[in-house]
């Protein structure tokens, strides 16, 4: 059975950074092939750069990825994508700026084949405690906040240091099952944000050589439970961004996929070649290899 | 005398013309599908040589209806199985009666599966509403017990809740465990129960119930049939306000409407989504110069919230009666301003639909700001429902130089529920406040929002007269228009929400000779009695449409 295919949502409200950031994302996807969904094409949402051509419902982008537009119906757009001559690898809905990010995963789960693969909203550092505040949309804000399983703290280079803490901190209280991470001009890692991709190896991970995050990978090679170790894997004090590998699940059965993303877990079919293994990543400074390898023993 | 310039007479009862200068004449002069004149014979006969037709001798001429806020979508909804609960006439004049109970609408069902001979063929119902059947959910083995072998689906009277039988959740992929979505609750079987709320979760099973994507979108059978419905209520100006105007259904409609049988003419407004302002304005621009008599195009209809009784509307401080949060925004105030701002500066008309008092301050706040960059002195930007808005809303409103069409037929039919559990007692005294929009100096339409009420502009002019509640208690006695204030928002009020009131509207010199054929006066009508005046058919444009014919 194939893997399904993985569906990052990408929400926070307008000025955010999602558009800069997904151009980011498409600039660094280095060799994984992305579908990109955005509400309307608009102030055209794709670097022109990056584009190869243009169609009315597709624009084909450098590296095999594609942005489709998909208006008033989700659901339709996401089946005809399902369609398209080349698979694509990974999935990205760009939410629209009052869309909240839950009701979108929660329609993704209704179509076959399709997984939702977290939930990252972007925040404008600086203005994001005062739109927070305002009495049309903040209530929308901090309901998309807390369907979070990643915040990034964009524009953070228009913030200081201290004004950064007191966002993090706030964050804990809005978003309180989100990872953050601060970002300037939308450049977040792409790993940390869309995950591992279908094949996750050490060597692809292209945020080691800016410095920003550690990864380790936890070996499988016996049968295991899967719930337990994504309940080690989850624990908060280990602060993994995100995992992604493969596993025989214990007593039997065939081979399943471990997503995580924060402190959210989803086990999926797997195809049956899979390397076994778990590759965790997470933020430099925050993350301790050897602590993640001592929680998990016990589960692998 | 060419043909073109003949002129056809016709006396009648009585002609009531909403003209004030002239408010009743017995005779009226046509000439090119205009009005040439109205008054007496004598006075009519000073134009030269006519022919006299006396087949309205007995009847009373009215100007066309117009209903401002409707969705030719009904068209099509008549070939599914109806399941309301009140009675209502088909667009063959048929009058289905109400199923008051749920064993009725299985019954209905039944009737409408039993007649289907492909065993594998949907059963599509619609207009089903649970609120008047003990507020119970509609559940999948209730309708597995009209055929378990055959998907079936059946909308509820809102269009944002489907429910299904256990066969149409299969072919969805639905029939299982697990299934993890706020819109599809599930059984103690884990289970779904079949009730799919939100359009999320209807998609995926409305294309195995008959249903598509482009069902907003009346087809060309529907857009017929919706023209019926418009001939039997007297409608010769009506609205689709939410259309897509995809290439293909512009090309439909231009080509339905351009038929020399077509009744009315069809004022299609373009919803907001899938475009960027900016990509918005100029589309919209396109479109309003292939306009025909009989297809006005070139307006914007944008959506700031969702319902009040489906709790999405965003309403102000003290929110929803029951407690349930806040609605939800379909746009965001920079959107809203954008496209504001755009289309002031190229003359494109927005109407906004706006259901909280949240959604109507933000649309009165948004469009003073972009007034000031971009003065215009006559847009008649509309609020479209704008269902609880206060006296402090209407009477900036009217400084604005806004229009309002409020939803009146809503407090016959959900009067209840609002007094209950959405706003609560205080609040649904003020809903669809007519009588202080007038008071304020806004310039006031009413509709049905067909076909989530029925079509018919005189049984909504009744409901804003009388504002009675489906159990027949008053709600708002001060929010009571008149009856003439009541028939002028159904014509005239309603071609100025539209701009077409040089056009339409009144019977006078110029207009179009668009006519409501009634048996009696309605401006004479005991206020209870109004929407029961019966409707002979129609003059659009000169011609005549016999309800008995279409």
């Amino acid at each position: 059975m194939s893997e399904p295919l993985l569906v990052t949502i990408i929400g926070g409200y307008l000025g955010a950074g999602k558009t800069t950031m997904v151009n980011h994302l498409l600039r660094t996807a280095n060799g994984r092939k992305l579908a990109i969904m955005v509400n309307e094409f608009g102030a055209l949402p794709i670097d022109a750069d990056l584009i190869e051509a243009q169609g009315d419902d597709l624009i084909s982008i450098a590296g095999g990825c594609v942005c489709c537009s998909f208006g008033s119906d989700l659901s339709a757009a996401l089946i005809e994508l399902g369609s398209l001559p080349v698979r694509p690898d990974q999935v990205v809905i760009e939410c629209s700026g009052v869309a909240i990010p839950s009701a979108i995963a929660a329609s993704v789960t209704l179509l076959d084949g399709f997984t939702p693969d977290g939930t990252v909203v972007l925040v404008d550092a600086e203005t994001i405690r005062e739109s927070a505040e305002n009495e049309y949309i903040g209530d929308t804000i901090t309901r998309q906040l807390a369907d979070a399983d990643l915040v990034v703290m964009n524009k953070a280079d228009l913030v200081s240091a201290m004004e950064l803490t007191a966002l993090e901190a706030w964050l804990q209280e809005i978003a309180p099952r989100a990872k953050t991470l601060s970002a300037e001009h939308g450049k977040a890692p792409l790993d940390l944000v869309l995950g591992l991709g279908s094949a996750p190896i050490l060597s692809q991970q292209s945020g080691h050589a800016d410095g920003l995050f550690d990864s380790i990978a936890l070996p499988c090679p016996r049968a295991l439970e899967g719930a337990a170790l994504a309940a080690k894997l989850t624990d908060p004090a280990l602060n993994i961004t995100r995992a992604k590998g493969f596993f025989d699940p214990a007593p039997s059965g065939t081979r399943k996929a471990l997503h995580i993303v924060g402190r959210r877990w989803e086990i999926t079919e797997a195809p049956q070649n899979a390397p076994l293994g778990i590759v965790c990543i997470g933020l430099k400074g925050q993350f301790d290899g050897d602590l993640i390898r001592e929680s998990a023993s016990e589960t692998l | 005398m060419s043909a073109a310039m003949k002129t056809t007479v016709y006396c009648a009862k009585k002609i009531v013309t909403m003209n004030p200068q002239k408010p009743e004449a017995s005779h009226v002069a046509i000439r090119e599908g205009r009005i040439l004149a109205v008054g007496s014979l004598e006075e009519i006969a000073t134009w030269g040589e006519y022919e006299l037709d006396e087949r309205f001798a007995d009847k009373v001429l009215f100007p066309g209806l117009i209903e401002g806020h409707a969705h030719t979508m009904e068209g099509t909804l008549w070939r599914y199985v109806y399941c309301g609960y009140f009675d209502r006439m088909d667009p063959h004049g048929k009058t289905w009666s109400g199923n008051k109970s749920i064993d009725a609408v299985l019954e209905a069902l039944k009737i409408a599966e039993a007649k289907l001979e492909d065993p594998d063929a949907p059963l599509t119902g619609w207009q089903l509403d649970p609120i008047y059947l003990e507020n119970k959910p509609v559940t999948r083995a209730q309708l597995d017990s009209v055929s378990a072998s055959r998907p079936i689906g059946v909308l509820n009277a809102s269009g944002h809740i489907l429910y299904a039988n256990t066969r149409a959740l299969e072919l969805a992929g639905l029939m299982k465990s697990g299934v993890n979505h706020p819109g599809i609750p599930l059984g103690s079987d884990g289970m779904p129960t079949g009730e799919l709320k939100g359009p999320d979760a209807m998609t995926p099973v409305g294309a195995h119930v008959g249903m598509n994507r482009s069902m907003t979108d009346a087809d060309e059978r529907g857009l017929r049939d919706f023209a019926r419905l418009c001939v039997r209520t007297g409608v010769t100006t009506v609205t689709d306000l939410a259309a897509r105007l995809e290439p293909d259904s512009v090309e439909m409609m231009l080509r339905v409407t351009g038929e020399a049988s077509f009744p009315a003419c069809v004022v299609p407004l373009r919803i907001f989504l899938g475009l960027a302002p900016n990509e918005l304005i100029p589309e919209v621009a396109r479109l309003k110069k292939l306009s025909t008599d009989r297809l006005s195009l070139g307006r914007i209809k944008l959506v700031a919230d969702g319902s009040i009784q489906g709790y999405s509307a965003r309403l102000r401080w003290p929110g929803y009666h029951n407690g349930a949060p806040n609605g939800l925004w379909y746009c965001s105030p920079e959107q809203m301003q954008e496209i504001y701002e755009l289309a002031l500066e190229e003359g494109i008309q927005v109407h906004t639909h706006t259901n909280g008092d949240q959604a109507t301050q933000l649309a009165i706040e948004r469009l003073e700001v972009a007034l000031k960059k971009h003065p215009a002195h006559d847009h008649r930007f509309v609020l479209q429902h704008c269902q609880l808005a206060d006296r402090a809303q209407f009477t900036r409103m009217a400084a604005l130089g806004m229009s309002v069409n409020l939803f009146a037929n809503h407090q016959f039919y959900w009067g209840e529920e609002h007094y209950n559990l959405t706003v609560g007692p205080d609040r649904a005294l003020r809903m669809n406040a007519a009588r202080t929009a007038l008071d304020c100096g806004v310039p006031l339409a009413v509709h049905s929002d067909a076909p989530i009420t029925p079509l018919g502009p005189l049984f909504t002019a009744w409901c804003a007269v009388n504002r009675l509640t489906r159990s027949g208690r008053v709600q708002g006695e001060y929010e009571k228009i008149t009856i003439n204030e009541a028939l002028w928002a159904i014509t005239m009020g309603a071609a100025h929400s539209l701009h077409m009131d040089g056009l339409v509207g009144s019977i006078e010199v110029g207009k179009r000779a668009d006519f409501a054929v009634l048996d009696s006066d309605p401006r004479l009508a005991k206020p209870e009695e109004l929407k029961d005046i019966k409707v002979w058919g129609t003059v659009q444009g000169g011609r005549i449409f016999a309800a008995a014919d279409v």
